[in-house]
C-alpha cells in the first residue's frame, strides 16, 4: 500500500539576512554569508527546498580571556594574545564567519577604550576576509561607548552588532542603521519577549532583513530545554505567518557550554564525568546540534573540534534524502 | 479516525458505576478520547462496543516495554510532535552493543563499566538501560555463548541481533522473553521471527528499506499475533533518519496510521566514528527515537547524552523545582555567610554542589522564583529585592544567621541597591555570575 507522506504547508517563511559585504557590495569581505529563507521546519527537504545552510562562527576575543576554560586557551595557544592571529587561526578551522567579543577591561584592568576596540575590529577585518559579528562586553553603557565608534569606523561592512537588548537597543540600532550594519536582538528564552524586541527595533525603521534574533539558550544540563522549545515555537510562529518572528536565529552554544562546570573544570569532579577534553567538546557540540534541530541559523562555537563535528552534521543534514 | 469523548460515551454502559475509577462514564470517556486510560478499565462494556472502541482507544504509538529483573525500559505512547505542546513521556532506552566474535574477556571488559555506570545529575541517578548482542559469526552456539556472557554481567533488558532465526532461537534459550527484543524481522524471515517472538514473549523489531514495505510487514506480523513491535526504516545518516523519524511520528499522530504506530529503533553506532555516533544520538533523542543502540561506551560521552535525554523529556509545564527555604551547606554556624539563589532545580544544584564540594560552610536561601533560573526570574520580576526580603522574613533567616552578610548572584548585581534599602541591617555582597566560581569567591572575599 503506497504511503502518502504527511507534509505541512506553511503560509509563512523566514527572511533571508546577509552578513558581510564584498568590495562590490560596499565592504571588504572576501565573501558574504546569507542565512534564513526557511519555508519549513529544519531540514524537512520533502516539504520545501532548504535554501541556505545554517552556518558556524568561532568566537574570538580582543585579548587573552580571563575566564575561559584552560582547555580552550591550551587549544588555541599563543594566538589568544593577538586578535588578528586568532582570526586567521579560526578561519583555518573552517568556519563561515567570526565573532569578536570585546572584553570589558584591558589586560591591566582598565576599562576598554573605544580606540582599542576599533583597533581590534580593524585588525580582525584585515587579518581575515570572513564576515564578522561583533559583540560588546554586555554592559549597556560600555557597549554603546564601544559599538558606536566601531560602527562608524567600519561603515558598509555589514557587521552583525550585538548585544541589542530591550533595555539597550536604541543607540546600537541607530549606529547600525547609519553605517549599513546589522543587529543581533537578544531576549531571554521567551517567544513574546523576542517578538516584542523585534517590533521595537523595526519601529526605529531598521529593515527586517538586517535583524537577526538571538533567543539565547541554556547549555546542555543547564536549561537547554527552555532554549530548544523557545526556538521551536519561534520557528513555528514564523512559518504560521507571524511577521515579527520571521528572522533567522543566532545562538551561542560555545559561550553557554564552556561556562559550565563540566567544561571548565578538570580536577575534583566526579569520575563518572570521564575525560575532560572529550566531555567539554561533547558538551559544546551536543548543545549545538540539539539547537540546530530546533531552528538555529547561526551557531557560535569556541572549539575547533566542535566546529568540525557540527559542520559535518550540517553538511549531512543538507543532503536531500530519497524517501521511499 | 479517533473518536470524540461524546462518541465514546454513547458506547459505554452509562451507569456511572465508578468501577473504572472515574466518577462518571463521561469522565472516563473523556480520558479515553485523550488516550490517557485503557478501555479494559471498564469491566462492563459490551463486546460490540469493545470491538468498535478498541481501534480508537489504542494509543497512536504502541507502548512497548522491556522488563527484566526490576529494570524496565518503555517507549511509545507519545502524543505530540513538539515537547512544548504537552511533553514527551517515555525516554528512549540507551543500549550498548557487543558482538559475538569478541572473546568472553573482551565482552566482559566492554560491558562491566557500562553495566556499573551511574551518574548523578540534579539529584537524579542516571544510567544506561541495557545491552544489545549482535551475531557476526552466524553461529547459533557462538551467539548463545555471547548472550550468556552478557546475561551473566547484566540483568538489564537485552536486544538480540541477527537475521537468522536459528541464531536468535539459540540466544532466546538463554534469556527471559519479557526483557528481550529480537532484531529483526525482515521480508525474508518474518514468519519464523514472529513465531519465535510469540513463543518467547519478546518484543520484535521489524526492518525494511521503505515506509511502505515496513507497513506491509508490520501488518502481516500483527496478523500472526505479535503486537509489541518496534520499527527501523533502515536509515543511518542524519538527513534520512530525521525525515523518516518525523514522517513516522506524523503519520501515527496526525493520520492515526496504525502500521507505523510503533516505537522507532536507531543505530547511531553504525556510523563507526564515535564523534558522529554521539551527534546522531543527540538527534535521535530530540527527534523521536524509542530505542537507541550505541557501539561505544565512555563516560565523557554517555554522561552528556543521559543529561540531554533528561532535559528533552522534562515536562515543560512543570519546571523542575526545589522547595524554597533556608538550606544548610556543610553545617554552618550562625557566623557563616548567607548565599541567595532561586528555586530552579538546576540553579539550586549548581550552587549547592559547588559549595558542598568546597567544604566551606554557608547558609543558602532558596527563594520562591516559581522555578526559574536567576536571570530568567529577574527578567520576569520573580527574583527582586522585595521578594528576597520577603523570603528572608518568611524563612526566619535572622533566627539562625547572626552575621548579616548576604551574597547575591553576580547576574543580579543591579538589585543590590534596592536590597540594601529593603534590608538595611544586612551587608549585601555581589557574588560571581556562575556557581562554579563561588568557592574561589568565598575563599577570597568572605573569609
Amino acid at each position: 500500500m503506497p504511503i502518502e507522506l504527511v507534509k505541512d504547508s506553511w503560509p509563512g517563511s523566514v527572511r533571508t539576512v546577509t552578513i558581510g559585504a564584498t568590495p562590490e557590495e560596499g565592504g571588504t569581505r572576501s565573501r558574504s554569508v546569507t542565512v534564513g529563507g526557511e519555508k519549513a521546519l529544519p531540514f524537512m527537504h520533502f516539504e520545501a527546498e532548504v535554501q541556505n545552510k545554517p552556518v558556524v562562527a568561532i568566537e574570538i576575543k580582543d585579548r587573552r580571556p580571563d575566564d575561559w576554560s584552560p582547555l580552550l586557551l591550551e587549544t588555541w595557544g599563543e594566538v589568544v594574545d593577538d586578535p588578528a592571529a586568532w582570526a586567521k587561526a579560526a578561519e583555518e578551522a573552517g568556519v563561515d564567519l567570526l565573532q569578536l567579543s570585546l572584553s570589558a577591561t584591558d589586560r591591566d584592568g582598565n576599562e576598554t577604550t573605544p580606540e582599542a576596540a576599533v583597533a581590534a575590529v580593524k585588525a580582525v577585518l584585515e587579518a581575515s576576509g570572513l564576515p564578522l559579528i561583533v559583540f560588546g562586553p554586555g554592559q549597556a553603557e560600555l557597549d554603546n561607548a564601544l559599538l558606536v565608534p566601531i560602527a562608524d569606523a567600519t561603515k558598509g561592512e555589514r557587521i552583525l552588532l550585538g548585544i541589542c537588548e530591550d533595555k539597550n537597543y536604541r543607540t546600537i540600532v541607530a549606529a547600525a542603521m547609519a553605517n549599513d550594519h546589522l543587529v543581533n536582538a537578544r531576549t531571554p528564552m521567551d517567544v513574546n519577549l523576542a517578538k516584542q524586541l523585534n517590533i521595537l527595533i523595526s519601529d526605529m525603521n531598521m529593515p527586517l532583513d538586517r535583524i537577526v534574533m538571538d533567543p539565547t539558550t541554556g547549555a546542555l544540563g543547564y536549561g537547554i530545554e527552555y532554549g530548544y522549545s523557545a526556538m521551536e515555537r519561534l520557528r513555528l510562529a514564523a512559518l504560521q505567518g507571524d511577521a515579527m518572528t520571521q528572522l533567522p536565529m543566532l545562538v551561542t552554544p560555545g559561550f553557554e557550554a564552556w561556562k559550565t562546570k563540566e567544561s571548565k573544570v578538570g580536577d575534583d569532579v566526579p569520575e563518572e564525568w570521564g575525560d575532560w577534553m572529550e566531555r567539554a567538546i561533547n558538551w559544546e557540540s551536543l548543545t549545538a546540534i540539539t539547537l540546530l534541530e530546533s531552528g538555529a541559523d547561526i551557531l557560535v562555537l569556541r572549539h575547533p573540534e566542535s566546529v568540525r563535528r557540527v559542520k559535518k552534521a550540517i553538511d549531512d543534514l543538507m543532503a536531500v534524502p530519497e524517501l521511499a | 479516525m479517533a473518536l470524540s469523548g461524546i462518541q465514546i460515551y454513547k458506547m459505554l454502559p452509562q451507569t456511572n458505576c465508578k468501577d473504572c475509577g472515574f466518577p462518571t462514564c463521561l469522565a472516563f470517556a473523556m480520558k479515553l478520547a485523550a488516550k490517557q486510560v485503557e478501555l479494559s478499565q471498564c469491566p462492563h462494556v459490551s463486546e460490540e462496543s469493545k470491538e468498535k472502541l478498541s481501534e480508537s482507544a489504542a494509543p497512536p504509538i504502541r507502548l512497548v516495554a522491556l522488563s527484566a529483573n526490576g529494570h524496565e525500559v518503555k517507549a511509545g505512547n507519545e502524543t505530540v510532535l513538539f515537547r512544548h505542546e504537552k511533553t514527551f513521556y517515555y525516554k528512549p532506552g540507551l543500549f550498548v552493543r557487543v558482538r559475538d566474535d569478541e572473546t568472553t574477556d573482551q565482552i566482559r571488559e566492554k560491558l562491566a563499566p557500562a553495566e556499573a555506570y551511574s551518574v548523578t545529575y540534579v539529584g537524579i541517578e542516571l544510567a544506561l538501560d541495557g545491552f544489545a548482542v549482535e551475531s557476526v559469526s552466524n553461529d547459533p552456539s557462538a551467539f548463545a555463548k555471547a548472550v550468556e556472557v552478557v546475561h551473566a554481567v547484566s540483568e538489564k533488558p537485552l536486544i538480540l541481533i541477527s537475521d537468522e532465526p536459528d541464531v536468535i532461537a539459540a540466544g532466546l534459550e538463554v534469556v527471559d522473553g519479557k526483557g528481550t527484543m529480537v532484531y529483526a524481522a525482515n521480508s525474508e524471515n518474518w514468519q519464523q521471527m514472529a513465531a519465535l517472538a510469540k513463543e518467547h514473549g519478546t518484543s520484535l523489531a521489524v526492518v525494511a528499506p521503505s515506509l511502505e514495505e515496513l507497513s506491509t510487514l508490520t501488518d502481516k506480523i500483527k496478523a500472526q499475533g505479535v503486537e509489541d513491535l518496534v520499527i527501523d526504516p533502515g536509515a543511518r545518516d542524519f538527513s534520512t533518519s530525521l525525515a523518516y523519524a518525523t514522517q513516522i511520528r506524523r503519520l501515527a499522530l496526525k493520520k492515526n496510521y496504525r502500521p507505523l504506530g510503533y516505537p522507532l529503533i536507531v543505530f547511531p553506532g553504525d556510523a563507526g566514528d564515535p564523534a558522529q555516533e554521539s551527534m546522531l544520538t543527540a538527534q535521535a533523542i530530540a527527534k523521536y527515537a524509542g530505542f537507541i543502540v550505541l557501539d561505544h561506551f565512555n563516560p565523557e560521552t554517555v554522561y552528556p547524552l543521559l543529561v540531554l535525554r533528561e532535559n528533552i523529556y522534562t515536562d515543560p509545564q512543570k519546571p523542575i523545582q526545589v522547595q524554597p527555604g533556608l538550606y544548610e551547606l556543610n553545617s554552618p554556624s550562625p557566623e557563616d555567610p548567607l548565599l541567595v539563589t532561586t528555586n530552579f532545580s538546576i540553579t539550586y544544584f549548581s550552587v549547592a554542589n559547588e559549595v558542598e564540594g568546597s567544604g566551606l560552610p554557608a547558609w543558602l536561601l532558596v527563594t520562591d522564583a516559581e522555578g526559574m533560573s536567576v536571570l530568567t526570574a529577574w527578567a520576569a520580576g520573580k527574583f527582586d529585592a522585595e521578594r528576597i526580603a520577603k523570603d528572608v522574613k518568611r524563612f526566619g533567616v535572622v533566627d539562625k544567621v547572626n552575621n548579616k552578610r548576604m551574597v547575591i548572584p553576580g547576574h543580579v548585581a543591579v538589585i543590590s541597591g534596592e536590597l540594601e534599602e529593603e534590608l538595611p541591617e544586612w551587608e549585601i555582597r555581589v557574588g560571581p555570575r556562575e556557581a562554579v566560581d563561588l568557592p574561589a569567591f568565598m575563599k577570597q572575599v568572605l573569609l
